[in-house]
């Protein structure tokens, strides 16, 4: 677990040399790493849009040449601001829509190249969590059958069995069996995203794409969301690809950081090595503009 | 200090008079020329809706009464309602969460800039669609949006979210405001845009003498801004006291544990701390101290009476046995 982790960046302070070269080396494997669950290389989404009528098309670069990798249990946090790619990124590694170029394997087979019929198999091991668990839970539904809707369509189990799964991953979430029977609007929005954490691993997914899975909520229900997501990574084995914008939360919850900017990967390497020894002036920016309570008032007013 | 603001015992319910909502359970909130005070605490704790009643923004069916609230001196009770809307808008201004929301998308920046020098300009800004439009454009230099007489004939949706939350500002300020309430207004925004939006309020505040009070759940953004914190809990006030030290030795169990949860006070451990269970509802509050259910240093006293808000010398606190005392 994260924790538990020898810090690696943050002792190699003085050498200047070797401390250049070790945040891109992580990302530039060769050979391709069989433990790694998830990886990407040269991963590249152009969009084509219209200008209006007789103007031609323009292409949008909205993800452009990103290579990384995330092994088992792992947590990978992407970081940067609206229009960076990103929220494409997540599409491609859900499997949404076809990468334009590049490689995207899972689990060692390319998702990019691979037929329908193989990303319909693969795609319930990769889940999603998304920002706003007030728009992302059908009000219509209760919690029971949004947590069984995703064994429905994967035809898993008999009714019983699925409800019984349902109970079983509602303890797990802290949620209790009383919840069952009821509605989204009767939920915090703590609660709520618990329930679209619950969801996303009903199909025990090796890996969960969580987009900006707690800048929605309080920051005292932050922590709890915070803390459960590291407790069923520890009991699940699951390997999180975070997004977020929070540096302090990133901070505290990834293995490894890839800072994006404008469709491209400016610096990813381990978090302590990035939180040490930022390189690239945008990282800098962005560590900057974090708000922090030990940093005393604004700057440069 | 010249006391700008005085609220005391504020009480705002919604709900019927027979099973009353409250959502701000006698509030004592003193602010000074000058100062920027930040209003802090989670989703219902009723932040939001002390700022509505300032600004006499709440609507049927809720009922605002206080023992006293005065601006400037006047008394904004017994105030006639015409005088009591001169005043919101011009003298006390306020801006909001959702910037693009809060701009009209049926009209141009242009118009909406327009309508806000036209009621509350002085009068030679006002004399004319010219004047007015030279206004506007000065207002939009001051929150440094580039290019503004482009920027005049654009549609909200033409903003990026910092843009736009610039506008609101220049529309705020077009008024001359001595108050300025922000509510959460960078939550919505990047972490970059949300500084520099930060830093324009700051220089504002500054160059015009304006009071903010700043109303905001992120403690790391009060604490680069903020000279006094008020901290909110179910509709009352937990603790005041002045930044930084209040940060360094809160008085009061809830401040402590807000400032627990933050990831920034946990680098050392796995899991981060946090409070057990939810901020009570309006129907579930209970009759002693509004936190003890949550509270880990709970005792029989806080079960079975309400604490008063005492004051101590970093501050005051609504709290029975609060840290570090005596």
């Amino acid at each position: 677990m994260s924790a538990a982790e020898p810090p690696q960046g943050a002792n190699s302070a003085p050498a200047g040399g070797s401390a250049a070269a070790q945040p891109q080396a992580w990302g530039d494997h060769t050979s391709v790493d069989s433990s790694a669950l998830l990886e990407a290389r040269d991963l590249a989404r152009h969009y084509r849009v219209s200008r209006g009528y007789l103007r031609g098309h323009a292409i949008v670069r909205a993800l452009d040449g990103v290579s990384f990798t995330l092994d088992q249990g792992r947590t990978l946090a992407v970081v940067g601001e609206s229009g960076c790619g990103k929220s494409t990124l997540a599409r491609q590694v859900t499997m949404v829509e076809a990468p334009t170029s590049g490689r995207l394997m899972l689990d060692g087979i390319d998702v990019a190249q691979a037929s329908a019929a193989t990303r319909k198999r693969l795609r319930p091991d990769v889940q999603m969590v998304f920002q706003n668990p007030y728009a992302s839970l059908n009000p219509r539904r209760t919690v029971g059958a949004l947590l069984e809707e995703p064994l429905v369509i994967q035809r898993r189990g008999s009714g019983a069995e699925r409800r019984e799964a349902a109970l079983a991953m509602m303890a797990k979430v802290g949620l209790r069996a009383e919840h069952y029977g009821r509605y989204p609007h009767m939920f915090s929005g703590g609660q709520r995203q618990r329930i679209a954490v619950a969801r996303a691993l009903m199909l025990r997914p090796r890996l969960v794409v969580a987009d900006e899975p707690i800048s929605a909520l309080d920051v005292s229900i932050q922590a709890q969301v915070l803390n459960l997501l590291l407790d069923l990574q520890q009991e699940l084995g699951v390997a999180y690809l975070f997004i977020a914008h929070n540096l302090q939360v990133v901070r505290h919850i990834a293995d490894d950081v890839m800072v994006m900017y404008l469709g491209k990967a400016v610096e990813q390497g381990p978090k302590e090595a990035i939180f040490a020894h930022p390189r690239h002036p945008y990282t800098r920016a962005l560590l900057a503009s974090t708000p922090s309570l030990r940093r005393g008032r604004l700057a440069s007013i | 200090m010249n006391e700008l603001v005085v609220i005391e015992d504020l009480h705002v319910d919604f709900g019927t008079p027979a099973r009353p909502l409250p959502a701000v359970e006698g509030l004592d909130l003193a602010i000074d020329e000058g100062e920027i005070v930040a209003l802090v605490g989670e989703s219902g704790s009723g932040k939001s809706v002390t700022a509505l009643a300032l600004m006499d923004l709440v609507d049927f069916p809720g009922r605002v009464r206080a023992r006293r609230m005065t601006f400037s001196g006047r008394d904004l009770v017994r105030m006639p309602d015409h005088e009591r809307r001169a005043l919101a808008g011009r003298d006390i201004a306020m801006i909001f969460q959702d910037p693009i929301g809060s701009l009209d998308p049926c009209y141009t920046v242009g118009y909406q800039l327009d309508e806000a020098i036209g009621l509350h300009g002085h009068a030679d800004e006002r004399a004319s669609a010219a004047a007015r439009r030279e206004r506007a454009l000065a207002l939009l230099r001051e929150v440094e949006i580039a290019d503004p007489a482009a920027r005049l004939s654009a549609f909200p949706h033409q903003l990026s979210g910092g843009m736009a939350q610039r506008v609101m500002i220049a529309i705020a300020i077009a008024g001359r405001p001595r108050l300025l309430i922000a509510d959460e207004p960078t939550t919505a925004l990047d972490v970059t845009v949300q500084a520099q939006v930060l830093a324009l309020l700051m220089r504002l505040r500054r160059e015009h003498g304006m009071t903010l009070l700043l109303i905001t759940h992120d403690l790391a953004v009060v604490a680069e801004t903020a000279d006094r914190v008020v901290v909110m809990y179910a509709g009352q006030v937990m603790e005041t006291g002045v930044v930084p030290a209040i940060f360094d030795a809160p008085l009061h169990p809830y401040t402590q544990a807000l400032l627990d949860a933050l990831p920034e006070h946990n680098l050392d451990r796995a899991r981060l701390r946090t409070i057990a269970g939810v901020v009570p509802g309006a129907h579930d509050r209970p009759s002693g101290c509004l936190l003890a259910p949550r509270c880990a240093f709970a005792a029989d006293r806080c079960v079975s009476e309400r604490p008063r808000l005492r004051a101590f010398d970093s501050g005051t606190a609504r709290c029975h046995f609060p840290l570090g005392a005596p």
